[in-house]
Parts: C-alpha cells; sequence; structure tokens
C-alpha cells in the first residue's frame, strides 16, 4: 500500500508534470510557429461538399436550411403544418395583447355596422395610478405606496405614460404565460426524474445563449412584431421558474406530502392542493424573477417589434440623442422598481387571522375588487367630460432631455482631457495588449490547457467537456471573435472583480457603508442591461472601452455580493479565535477571511463572468468586434445559421467557465471541509 | 385474558433498501431465514426484518425504538406509504397490499387518521381550513365539513383559534391542529408518529395527559411511534420494541419490566420507576385468612397510587378484583420492595 502523504505527493507531481507538458508543447508550438501554421492559426469555417446540393455547405448554412424547410409546406406537426402552428401560436398570443394594449394604452374601436366607429377610452391614468397606490398600500405599508405614487406620477409628469403602458402590455402577456409554463415544466420535472435531466441541460443553454441569439429564430417563425418579442421574452424569463418550481416542491416537508397520501388525496389533489399551494412563498420568488427579466428584456425585444418604452431607448440610442434615451430609460427602471417591490411585497404578504367574524358572502369576498373596478370605471368616464382624466396635459410635460444633452456636451467640453487620457491610457497598456497576445495564442496550446485544467479540477468528463466545447468553436470558424469576446469579457471581469472584492471586504467591516452598498446592488439589479449603455457612451463614446466599463459595471454586484456573503458566513467562533491568537485585522483579513472565504469568492467570479458574458452581447451595439457583434449583425439579416452558431458559441464560453470555475470552487470546499 | 378480534395484523413484513431488494427472497423457503450477513452481502440495507405484530381493536398499541430502529418506516409501511417489500398486511380482515391504488385511497380517506412529528400543517390554511381539509378532499360540502371540523377542534380545545393560521400558534397548539385533523374523518385506526417529540418536556406531558383524555372519549385502535420509553410506559396497552428493524419484544409495559427479553430491553427498563409500572395484581400474595385486613384496593391499580397508603399500615391490604372477589393480598413489604426498585 502506497501512504497517504505519498499519493499527495505523487498527485502534485502529476499535476506539475501535466502542466509544464503543457507549457513545453506552447514553447515549441510558438518557436516553430512558422513550421505548423496549422497549429497557430485558427482554421477557416469547416465545411464539406453536398453532392445534392451540388455546392459546399457548413453548420450555420444546415441550420438556415432546417429553419427554411421547417417554415416551408412540407414540415408537419400532426395534423397541422409547421406554419400553420406558428400561426395559432400567435393568434394565442396577439388576442390577449391587442386587448391589454386597447384597455391601458390606445382605447377600443369597435366598428358599428353603419360605417360609424364607437370608441371605448382606455382606462385613465389618474383610476389606475390610484388603484395601484391602493393596492400597495393594502399589502404592505405607506412607504410602498408613496414610492409608487412618484413613480406613477414620474411615467406621467415626462410623458411617458403611452410608452409605459405599451410595455405593461406586452409585460402583462409575456409574464403569465411564462408563470404558467413555467410551473407546468417544473412540476413534469419534479414528477418525473428522466424529464427533469432532459430539460436542466437545455434550461442551461436558454439561460447563456445571448438573448440576441434567440431573437433570430423568433423573428423567423413570428415575423416583427410584439408576438416575436413576447415569445423571445418568455423564452428568456422562464427558465428560473421551472428552476424554481421543481426545486420549492422538492423542498416541500416530506411529511407534508405524506399527509396528504394520508388524508386520502389523488395525484391531482396531491399536486393542486397540497404541494402547490405549501411551495407558494418559494414559487413567488420565482415570479419576482420572471417578472424583472421581462423587464430586462424589454429593450432588447424592441429590436423586434415590442414597441413602447424600450423602442425609445434604442431609438435614441441608434440617434445617439442620449437625453431622449434617459427618460425613457428611467421609466423602464421605474416600472422595474414598482413591479419588483409589489411582487416581493404580495409574496410575503402576511396570512393573518382576521380578528372579527365578518360575514362570508360575495361582497366581503371581493369588496376591494370591486372597489377598485368602480374607481377604474369612475375616471375613465369622467375623462369624457374633463381631459385631464384621460390625458396629462401637454403643456404640463416635463422633458430633461435638453438638459441630459447640454451635461454631456458640459462634460465633454470641460473634461474631455481627462477623460480621454484615462481612456486612451487603459486602451493603450491593458486593452490592446491582451488582445493581441490572446489573438496570437495557437488554437492547440488554448485547447491543450483547458483539457489539463479540466482533468486536474473535475476528472476525464470536464475535460471532455471542455474541449469538445471549444471545439465547436474552433470548427465553426468563430475562433478570432470567441477570443476577442475571451479579451473583453476577461479584462472586464478582472476589473469588476477586483472592485466587487475590495467594495466586499470594507463592506463587511462597516455596518454603515454595508447597508449603503447592498441598496446600491439592489437597485443596480433592477436595471435593465441597456440603461448602462447609455451614460457610458455618453462620456466615452463607442468602442471597446465604452464596452468594457458598462460590462464592468454591470458584473460588479455579483462579486460584491458574493464577497460579503462568504466573509460574513465564516462562524464566529474562527473570527473569535484568530483574535485571541493576536491577529492584527490586516492578518485576520488575509490570512483568516479572505482564504475561508474563498470558495464563495470564486462562485461570485464565477456569476460575475455570466453577467459580463451577458452583457457584452448588448454592446455590441457600441461597436465592439466579438461574437456579440456577429448575433447582432445575424439579426439585422435575419440569418438564422450565423445567429444561433454565433450564440451558441458565446453560451459554449459561458459553460467552460462555468465548469471550471465550479469544479475548483468545490474542490477548495471540499479542501476546506465546507 | 381473551383479547378482542385484532383489527390490524402485520406477519413477516420486510422493508428492503436498495437496488433489486426483492430478489433476495428469490429461492428461500422463509423470509425469517434471511440474516443481516446476507443483507450485508447483498450491500442492502433492512430497514424492517420480519416485523410481526397484532393490533387489537381499541387498544393503544406503541412501537418504541431509538431512532433508526425501522419503527417509523414500519408505521408507513402500515399505511402503505411505503410500500413492504414482502410480508402481509390485514385491517379488518382484508390484506391492505393487493388493494389497488384507488382502494388505499378510500380506505386512507375515510378508514385512518395520521399525526406527523413535525405537526405538518399546510402554512396557507387556517385552523379550520387545515382540520376540514381531509373532508374537503373527499368532496363534502362547505356546511358540513366545517360543522364536523368545528366539533373536533372543539375536542382538542381550540374553538377560540379557528380562524388562525399555524404559524401563529405554539408547537402544542400545532399539534393540537394536527390531532383533530387527523381525527376529523373519524377513523377507525389511529397513526401517530412521535407526535410530542418535537415539544418541549412540560408541554410533552400535557400533551400525552390529552391524549390520554381524547382516548378516554373516543377509544380509538392506535398505533403510537415514540423512542422515549418513559413515554411508552406511561401511555401504552402494549409496547413493541425494535431494534435495527426487527422487533425484539411485544407486551403490557408490566411484562416489559418484569421479564425484559435480553439486555437491551432490560437497559431501558433500568432507570424506570416501577411502581409507576407495576399493579396491585403483580404483586401481591395469596391470600391469608389468618392476618386481619387492613383495607382493600383493586387490583388493576399502579402501586404507586396506594403506597402511602399501605406503607403506613400495619396490616396488609386485600386485592379485590372488578367483580368485589378477593384475589389476593397486598403486604408492606412487598410495596416496600417495588418502591427501592428490587
Amino acid at each position: 500500500m502506497i501512504p497517504a502523504h505519498a499519493i499527495g505527493v505523487y498527485r502534485r507531481n502529476s499535476w506539475l508534470l501535466g502542466w509544464g507538458g503543457a507549457f513545453a508543447v506552447a514553447i515549441v508550438v510558438w518557436l516553430g510557429a512558422d513550421w505548423w501554421q496549422w497549429a497557430v492559426k485558427a482554421p477557416k469555417e469547416l465545411s464539406w461538399h453536398v453532392e445534392a446540393l451540388g455546392s459546399c455547405t457548413s453548420v450555420r448554412y444546415c441550420v438556415t436550411g432546417f429553419m427554411k424547410w421547417m417554415l416551408g409546406n412540407e414540415a408537419y406537426l400532426f395534423p397541422w403544418t409547421f406554419k400553420e402552428f406558428t400561426r395559432a401560436v400567435a393568434a394565442c398570443i396577439e388576442m390577449p395583447y391587442q386587448f391589454i394594449r386597447a384597455l391601458l394604452s390606445t382605447g377600443f374601436e369597435i366598428p358599428l355596422g353603419n360605417g360609424e366607429i364607437w370608441s371605448i377610452p382606455a382606462v385613465s391614468w389618474i383610476g389606475l395610478t390610484i388603484v395601484t397606490v391602493l393596492f400597495a398600500w393594502r399589502i404592505k405599508d405607506g412607504m410602498l405606496a408613496v414610492i409608487v405614487l412618484l413613480s406613477f406620477l414620474c411615467l406621467v409628469g415626462f410623458g411617458q405614460w403611452e410608452s409605459a403602458t405599451v410595455t405593461l402590455a406586452s409585460i402583462m402577456v409575456a409574464v403569465p404565460i411564462g408563470i404558467v409554463f413555467g410551473v407546468a415544466l417544473g412540476i413534469l420535472g419534479y414528477r418525473h426524474k428522466r424529464f427533469e435531466q432532459a430539460i436542466m441541460p437545455v434550461l442551461d443553454l436558454m439561460q447563456t445563449v445571448p438573448i440576441f441569439a434567440y431573437l433570430v429564430p423568433v423573428l423567423f417563425m413570428f415575423g416583427f412584431g410584439p408576438v416575436s418579442a413576447i415569445t423571445a421574452t418568455v423564452i428568456y424569463a422562464m427558465p428560473p421558474m421551472v428552476r424554481i418550481t421543481i426545486l420549492a416542491l422538492h423542498s416541500v416537508p416530506f411529511e407534508i406530502k405524506e399527509f396528504g397520501k394520508m388524508a386520502g388525496c389523488n395525484r391531482r389533489q396531491i399536486t393542486w392542493r397540497v404541494l402547490i399551494p405549501s411551495a407558494k412563498p418559494g414559487l413567488m420568488v420565482g415570479v419576482n424573477q420572471v417578472i424583472m427579466l421581462s423587464l430586462n428584456m424589454v429593450i432588447i425585444a424592441s429590436m423586434i417589434g415590442a414597441g413602447g418604452l424600450g423602442f425609445d431607448v434604442l431609438a435614441s440610442l441608434r440617434r445617439q440623442a442620449i437625453g431622449d434615451g434617459i427618460e425613457a430609460g428611467v421609466a423602464i427602471t421605474l416600472i422595474a422598481i414598482v413591479l419588483d417591490r409589489l411582487s416581493q411585497a404580495w409574496a410575503v404578504r402576511g396570512t393573518a387571522h382576521h380578528p372579527s367574524e365578518t360575514p362570508r358572502n360575495w361582497f366581503n369576498q371581493y369588496r376591494n375588487t370591486a372597489y377598485a373596478l368602480v374607481i377604474l370605471l369612475a375616471t375613465t368616464a369622467a375623462g369624457f367630460v374633463v381631459p385631464f382624466f384621460s390625458q396629462w396635459p401637454e403643456t404640463l410635460e416635463l422633458t430633461t432631455g435638453q438638459f441630459w444633452n447640454d451635461l454631456v456636451k458640459w462634460i465633454n467640453i470641460n473634461f474631455f482631457d481627462q477623460l480621454e487620457a484615462f481612456k486612451v491610457f487603459i486602451l493603450l497598456n491593458i486593452l490592446k495588449p491582451v488582445k493581441l497576445f490572446l489573438l496570437s495564442l495557437p488554437w492547440v496550446v488554448v485547447l491543450l490547457f483547458l483539457a489539463v485544467a479540466g482533468l486536474q479540477l473535475g476528472g476525464w468528463r470536464l475535460a471532455v467537456l471542455v474541449v469538445s466545447l471549444a471545439l465547436f468553436i474552433l470548427i465553426t470558424g468563430q475562433w478570432e471573435k470567441a477570443m476577442i469576446t475571451v479579451y473583453l469579457c476577461g479584462i472586464s471581469v478582472v476589473f469588476a472583480s477586483l472592485i466587487g472584492m475590495t467594495v466586499g471586504v470594507f463592506a463587511s467591516r462597516n455596518p454603515v457603508f454595508k447597508k449603503i452598498v447592498i441598496v446600491s446592488i439592489d437597485t443596480l439589479q433592477t436595471l435593465p442591461s441597456f440603461v448602462y449603455l447609455l451614460p457610458v457612451v455618453m462620456l466615452f463614446r463607442v468602442g471597446d472601452f465604452s464596452a468594457m466599463v458598462a460590462v464592468v459595471l454591470y458584473a460588479l454586484p455579483p462579486a460584491i455580493r458574493y464577497t460579503l456573503y462568504g466573509i460574513e458566513n465564516i462562524h464566529e467562533s474562527l473570527v473569535e479565535a484568530a483574535k485571541t491568537s493576536g491577529c492584527t485585522r490586516w492578518q485576520l483579513l488575509s490570512k483568516v477571511q479572505i482564504r475561508l472565504a474563498w470558495p464563495e469568492i470564486m462562485l461570485g467570479v464565477n456569476q460575475t463572468v455570466m453577467f459580463a458574458l451577458s452583457m457584452l452581447v448588448i454592446t455590441a451595439l457600441v461597436g465592439t468586434r466579438d461574437l456579440g457583434q456577429e448575433v447582432y449583425i445575424a439579426l439585422t439579416k435575419a440569418d438564422v445559421g450565423r445567429g444561433l452558431v454565433a450564440g451558441l458559441s458565446v453560451a459554449f464560453i459561458a459553460i467552460i467557465t462555468d465548469r471550471l470555475i465550479s469544479a475548483a470552487a468545490r474542490r477548495r470546499k471540499a479542501a476546506l471541509g465546507l | 385474558m381473551a383479547r378482542p378480534e385484532p383489527i390490524l395484523t402485520c406477519e413477516h413484513v420486510w422493508k428492503i433498501f436498495g437496488k433489486n431488494a426483492e430478489r433476495i427472497f428469490d429461492g428461500v423457503p422463509s423470509t425469517s431465514e434471511i440474516t443481516s450477513e446476507d443483507l450485508r452481502a447483498a450491500s442492502l440495507i433492512g430497514a424492517v426484518r420480519e416485523a410481526t405484530i397484532e393490533v387489537a381493536e381499541g387498544e393503544i398499541f406503541i412501537i418504541m425504538g431509538l431512532s433508526g430502529s425501522g419503527k417509523s418506516t414500519l408505521l408507513r409501511c402500515l399505511s402503505r406509504l411505503i410500500e413492504p417489500t414482502t410480508g402481509v398486511i390485514t385491517f379488518e380482515g382484508e390484506n391492505l397490499l393487493t388493494k389497488s391504488e384507488k382502494e388505499m385511497i378510500q380506505i386512507r380517506r375515510h378508514k385512518m387518521g395520521m399525526v406527523f412529528q413535525h405537526f405538518a400543517l399546510m402554512p396557507h390554511l387556517t385552523v379550520l381550513g387545515n382540520v376540514a381539509f381531509p373532508l374537503e378532499v373527499q368532496g363534502i360540502d362547505r356546511n358540513s365539513r366545517h360543522q364536523k371540523a368545528r366539533e373536533v377542534i372543539d375536542l382538542v380545545g381550540l374553538s377560540d383559534r379557528e380562524s388562525y393560521y399555524p404559524r401563529e400558534l405554539s408547537g402544542g397548539q400545532q399539534q393540537r391542529v394536527g390531532i383533530a385533523r387527523s381525527l376529523a374523518v373519524e377513523p377507525k385506526i389511529w397513526f401517530l408518529d412521535e407526535p410530542f417529540s418535537a415539544l418541549d418536556p412540560l408541554i410533552r406531558r400535557e400533551m400525552q395527559d390529552e391524549f390520554l383524555r381524547i382516548q378516554s372519549v373516543l377509544s380509538k385502535t392506535i398505533v403510537f411511534i415514540t423512542h422515549d420509553f418513559n413515554e411508552a410506559i406511561r401511555l401504552a396497552d402494549r409496547i413493541a420494541i425494535m431494534k435495527d428493524g426487527a422487533i425484539i419484544q411485544v407486551g403490557t409495559p408490566e411484562e416489559l419490566v418484569r421479564t425484559p427479553a435480553d439486555s437491551y430491553v432490560e437497559e431501558f427498563t433500568n432507570d424506570l420507576t416501577k411502581s409507576k409500572v407495576f399493579t396491585a395484581r403483580s404483586v401481591m400474595a395469596p391470600k391469608d385468612p389468618s392476618l386481619p385486613s387492613g383495607g382493600s384496593v383493586p387490583d388493576s391499580i399502579k402501586i404507586e397510587e396506594i403506597a402511602a397508603e399501605i406503607v403506613a399500615s400495619e396490616q396488609p391490604y386485600d386485592v379485590v378484583d372488578a367483580q368485589g372477589n378477593i384475589v389476593g393480598q397486598l403486604a408492606r413489604e412487598a410495596v416496600i420492595d417495588v418502591l427501592v426498585g428490587n
């Protein structure tokens, strides 16, 4: 038998051997670069000749061809053609959307037989505001009511009401669909282990493929318009609901499930009467997630026809008219904050007994709903007499657009040199060299390093996984763009992690600072990712640097949160032990806290990478040259194959990083016995 | 003493966890021949092994064992919440294991009630809603089920709390709701799975008294699980002691204390206050007519309750049975022996 410590030495040596070998190969390839061109420069997209077509084809052409075939008249989804199927789906989304939009925003116009049109106005803004404020007050407190009131007044005052109601209408269609499908899939996953195993990788992909990538096939199927926008929103917002449903159902106490059986519930009753109600607090977290993700989608969805506030932001970003964009961006943020707080308050709404016995009848049960209806009808009716009720007078509309434009002008006139110097310094000294280095790395060496890292951290399965994902990127001809993605993402993650960890460490030491930090990152996370682009573009214009700044800002919250969480979760007794051993504050931090919190911090870095990648794709709008740009171009050309291949490549980079870092964090945790 | 017909029996019941567990019985003439070595060799875990019990109508049958002894698994086999690997379970003369899913649902709806260790109350329903739930799933209309639910809530003394939600109640109150809920369908058999283990000692004592009071009103057939030997002694008509999935001994509390089957059972009985277990009948001597009598005591009374009186008396007491016949006598010395624990 080999003694335990000898195994340790053997292992360490074998890893040294592995890494050493990889380095040796790297040096050999580098020295022999002139002879082995094929090992250095990434190959062109792999394509093969198909006799039947008489031309070459490749992965992305196959995808595009498949899509075209599906939408032709030959593909049957028994008993309909695929086209009829998509049309049916479109109708199911279109009808409720048009109804809600008419109700909230445009009003109904019903043609009467004799050529006249009977028009019913949309719900009055005053009515909707009053009802929402009262609702907020009822489920939480006066504070929430004030927040709702101020937000709504802002929307109205800045003339965003109409766009906001259009946006709200699409959210109100997308969210219920997302919840229903999410819960349904979640229940199936809970009931059937196999189904869960099958659906998990799909969910992983749905969450890592950049949003742009599935805009393309959706656009292909449903055409430009609100239906496409809502479909894409549902696809984006649903995965967490599925996961949370499965998790929440699994965490219903075992005894409650047994009780359900003992009470003689059949399967349906156990699911709907026992499991779902008991899991409700968990499910509500999922509902909140669906709402927030749907709002995050608002701007992106407007690229394929969502309209509303998202369209306003996008249009102003394209015109570089920052002022207009900021107001619409703020409006989206306000809606996000209001919906977030309302749904959270609804989730934790205390169920307490009613002190007095009120007779149970129809009116008592639906009293509040009845009042709300009366208010809505009355204010809308008042709109016929007093125009103020139906529309906020334009003369009273405020606008800050000019102010923002002036501010940008002023900053650019007065601080141009400083900002430019900072930007150029970072560009020349950090961004450029890293980019050149990564682009010059031979692909063989990159694959080798991935393989060794995979082997060491998670065994041969992991190594095979990461190498084959990287190979996909290679053979679809995306290598160079992928490297640019890695470079931008990598630098942003380094910056975000450094800033995040520092802030996290300081926050763990100072309770007041901590409170401020937590509120700020909570707010940052409710902002739709697009909103980050506006101020950055204002200050630094387009380019890699702006992209990096936006990505760093967006990816900061998880780095802070996990660091803080990791340090605070260290057991009090360990900190006390260190203190009684005579550690200085710095020693305590460097020798105890950071070390023990390291697995958590690594998970934070992992999340930062995920956030950075999702933001990076969006920064394609400000002119990067990476995979994101590729997806964006595919979107404008409605090229399904190109979009999907590039999108999958981004997803694969995310999955490679995620699997490697998670494996490392797990090993570390196990080593620490946590 | 002839016991009434058993209402629930289980014979040679096994529950084995692991892959292809049922194969271990292939070609074995009698299941009792399987040993722990056989199980270990097949890397299986025998949660319940060769369990055979009979529960008579109206008795409190307690299954006592430490954690991991398989007592909860056995209880769940009795209601088929867990499917036994092999064996026969009869309820009211019919084999439960051959019942279809639908028939089981009907049996559970109308004939079984269960109380859980951690209460298992539904957080979104009020006390009334929780108690009425088993009736609701049967499809009983609102008024009748609420009326029935109020009756049992009244029985456990929570009438003023019926519109409260579980999290607004203390642990003891929550378990009262659990008890009321399990009684709402008027079950033929009442399962209690460590109902008082999650409660503070003082509350536990109070709930045990409450349990005995309710039982004196309803006279249910009860299978009760506990890991607390004192609780078992206090409440049980008969006790089954389990260890490593097997039943070691079944008997009345007194039988267990008097003739423990092995050292494991004896270990439990050592710390016991014997005067709480022994009855006058079990320590009495034959009647010696030559001695004058100091008084008389019923034969089923616990020594604890009469000790002071007898010790203070010069003469032995007569022990009389339910018909008033003198069946023996109880001397001061015998009582003192019990009190000091010999």
